[in-house]
């Protein structure tokens, strides 16, 4: 008889309780002695998901070098909110120089510690979608080309919220911000070709690129660990919902991030060296309708007359995501 | 030791002589040579322990730079033209951020139209940003300022770019004394940062500064290159008690005691300036030369107790504030302060139209006469602007410019309008 495996997720809340976990297993903040990198006084909003991803994101790393990290900031809501001076919610050496130079910094202190015999010092370079898909790009891509020991961490609220939720590149389509309003024949964000920052760090063939959502922390701690483990230049991509940017409730930060990997928008997967070794298998298919309507950034899509062909086109990019990635079981959803 | 090289070349090896551990390299004419240098020293172990590092910009170039200096490594990059302006908004960062990078700038024009010769409106649009700029003379002094600005940087944590002029001294063989690695290792010494990342002492570096005290943050900065109008000639004496040779200093007069007549300039134009005013001083005039060599800070008193008893002033300045005139010239308005006397702003030499002696010798006579407006463009050529304003105000679509003055210089004038 095939021995049945035990599953955690039995209450139906899709928690994991550590009580349930090996102590190797368990979250880095269930760890009394987690640094805090990012401590608490930030003054990110209520429900603000790079907070959350940042926190988790770089206390593991921390855990994985033996607390010798240096970050290196873009410009963004994570640079503005969490060093208003002279309060500064860092624990550990951080710069902040530019908005397009996260990764090119981040170069130059590996360089420095390599010169130094200090290669034991880790390098994180992060920074916002604006700052990685968009203005750092050329920076990002150098830096990937060069396979510079840097792991570059995006947090992708997918539009420029800092500055008052103007459009990146990485919006997605139909998506209402300051610079793509909800008027006129096709609202919201064009339907571009999008652009796939996870997809092109897999084209520079460098060792490491994971996707990951702060819907899925203990993942997300999981692949910054294996990432950690391996030199050269890495690449992890976070989806983190934004209450203010997205017109979301602040309760809802987690519930959307869950969504939006589980109707396909956001699929998760690791790649090595530009192919996918690992993806994330989805267990609840969604209709995209339940990821875009608590969000008022899509409010225009469900007026009086339902933007059926726009949320049609939507709930095709997911499709393309579920078969792309095989994220879900054939057999059980037939 | 003596010996005959390129300057670029012995920029090169005097700043492996100052054991930089990071170097950025993205090529630009006419800085190439330098980061080459660097880079074949580097691959060959000749300059050991320096990480040299290939980006994909001058944007990512100085960015690596201002990365490498905060986590305390001494870090050197090179630019020009373009390449100064593509990474602006990291020059300004690099400078507010108080880390002491050195970079040389290999002056060159720039574009529109693109032109990779010879001027000073590069470094000149980045007078503001924060930096230490010194302006070499000779290609010995180019070499030897490179030392110096390490020294300077360091001091005063803040970072310093070496104007060198592109073509006229980076390309040109010359017998330079290149220092011994003691001489430079008695002069510099190992750099001790004022800040660093460093997991062993966490800091923040960059954070977001408000109102209450951004303009003290600024003000120190200034204060900074006030203390370097002390330290530059103090390290340039240390240099002379070590390598036995004048290099640097905030100014260098030539001739000029009893001088009526001053020419003031940046960089290598000076000893072309110096054979026209030995010419004119044996026919008796008394005409004297101050080369600035420090820009930044800009040198005021010494220029001023030089300029006191002189009755006119020539400023031959290799950059065009486009509207108003020279930039030289109206940074010395501040040292004129208290002295009547006649002031000339020469422009000369734009995109690397060569200043002859000649051509300078007719303007010094001009000016000597008090002939000359005081706004001059050295030798322009007038009847080709002619010739384009005729054909501006025979037609709307009259065409691009600098393609309209090259076909009517190609046909030697004949061209139809």
């Amino acid at each position: 008889m095939e021995m049945q495996q035990v599953k955690f997720y039995q209450t139906g809340t899709f928690t994991v309780g550590n009580r349930l976990l090996d102590e190797t297993q368990r979250s880095v903040q269930a760890n009394l002695q987690r640094t805090n990198s990012l401590n608490s006084g930030h003054r990110a909003c209520q429900g603000c998901g790079e907070a959350l991803g940042a926190r988790y994101a770089i206390d593991a790393a921390m855990r994985a070098a033996n607390n010798q990290i240096v970050a290196c900031n873009a410009t963004g809501c994570l640079e503005v909110f969490s060093t208003p001076y002279p309060e500064t919610s860092w624990q550990i050496p951080w710069i902040h120089s530019l908005f397009g130079n996260a990764a090119a910094v981040a170069t130059g202190v590996m360089a420095a510690m390599k010169v130094k015999g200090r290669s034991d010092v880790r390098v994180i370079a992060q920074g916002g979608d604006g700052g990685t898909t968009d203005i750092g790009f050329g920076c990002l891509s150098g830096m990937f080309e060069r396979n510079d020991d840097v792991l570059y961490i995006c947090y992708d609220n997918e539009a420029y919220m800092n500055t008052g939720v103007q459009r990146s590149s990485a919006t997605p389509p139909a998506a209402r911000t300051a610079t793509t309003m909800a008027v006129g024949a096709a609202p919201g964000n064009t339907f571009g070709q999008g652009k796939n920052v996870p997809l092109i760090a897999m084209a520079h063939g460098i060792p490491y690129v994971a996707t990951a959502s702060v819907a899925y922390l203990r993942d997300l701690e999981e692949k910054v660990g294996r990432a950690m483990t391996v030199r050269g230049a890495r690449y992890i991509h976070i989806l983190v919902p934004c209450p203010l940017g997205w017109g979301a409730q602040p309760h809802d930060t987690i519930k959307l991030a869950r969504l939006a990997v589980e109707t396909g928008l956001f699929p998760l997967f690791e790649a090595e060296h530009g192919e996918v070794v690992r993806t994330t298998p989805i267990r609840h298919r969604v209709p995209v309708e339940e990821y875009l309507k608590p969000q008022k950034r899509f409010a225009h899509l469900f007026g009086k007359v339902q933007a059926v062909d726009t949320i049609a086109r939507i709930q095709e990019m997911a499709d393309r995501n579920i078969r792309k990635y095989r994220l879900v079981d054939e057999r059980r959803h037939g | 030791m003596l010996k005959q090289t390129e300057g670029s070349h012995a920029i090169a090896e005097c700043v492996a002589l100052c054991r930089p551990e990071v170097i950025c390299a993205y090529p630009i004419t006419p800085q190439t040579h330098i980061v080459e240098g660097l880079g074949e020293m580097v691959k060959t172990g000749e300059l050991a322990n320096c990480e040299f590092i290939n980006v994909e910009s001058e944007f990512a170039a100085l960015s690596v730079a201002i990365g490498a200096s905060a986590a305390g490594a001494r870090t050197y990059t090179a630019t020009a033209s373009q390449g100064l302006l593509f990474m602006a908004e990291a020059v300004y960062n690099a400078a507010g951020l108080g880390l002491p990078i050195v970079m040389t700038i290999g002056n060159r024009a720039i574009g529109a139209p693109i032109n990779i010769w010879n001027d000073h409106t590069d470094s000149m649009s980045m007078r503001d940003a924060g930096w230490i700029q010194l302006y070499a003379e000779t290609n010995q002094e180019a070499a030897d300022l490179h030392i110096q600005a390490f020294r300077l940087a360091e001091e005063l944590s803040m970072p310093v770019m070496v104007c060198v002029d592109g073509f006229i001294l980076t390309h040109a063989y010359e017998r330079l004394d290149i220092p011994t690695q003691g001489q430079v290792d008695a002069y510099l010494p190992p750099f001790e940062p004022r800040q660093v990342l460093d997991p062993k002492e966490p800091v923040s570096i960059g954070a977001m500064v408000g109102p209450e005290a951004f303009m003290e943050v600024r003000y120190l900065a200034h204060h900074k290159q006030m203390r370097a109008l002390d330290l530059i000639p103090q390290l340039s004496a240390e240099f002379r008690q070590v390598f036995g040779r004048d290099s640097g200093g905030l100014i260098r007069s030539y001739r000029a005691e009893d001088a009526k007549t001053i020419v003031v300039a940046l960089g290598s134009v000076n000893g072309t300036i110096k054979d026209v005013i030995d010419e004119l001083r044996e026919e008796g005039v008394a005409i004297g030369a101050a080369a600035i060599l420090s820009f930044r800070p800009f040198p005021s008193d010494e220029l001023h107790e030089i300029l006191s008893h002189a009755k006119r002033l020539v400023v031959i300045e290799k950059s065009l504030a486009v509207g108003i005139g020279g930039i030289v010239s109206h940074n010395l308005r501040m040292a004129l302060s208290g002295i009547s006397l006649h002031a000339y702003t020469v422009v000369a030499g734009l995109g690397g139209r060569a200043i002859t002696k000649a051509s300078l010798r007719g303007l010094f006579e001009r000016a000597l006469r008090d002939e000359l407006e005081p706004l001059t463009f050295l030798d322009l050529n007038q009847t080709a602007i002619d010739r384009e304003l005729e054909r501006e105000k025979a037609q709307r679509r009259s065409g691009p410019s600098a393609e309209n003055i090259l076909r009517d210089l190609a046909a030697g004038g004949r061209s139809a309008l």
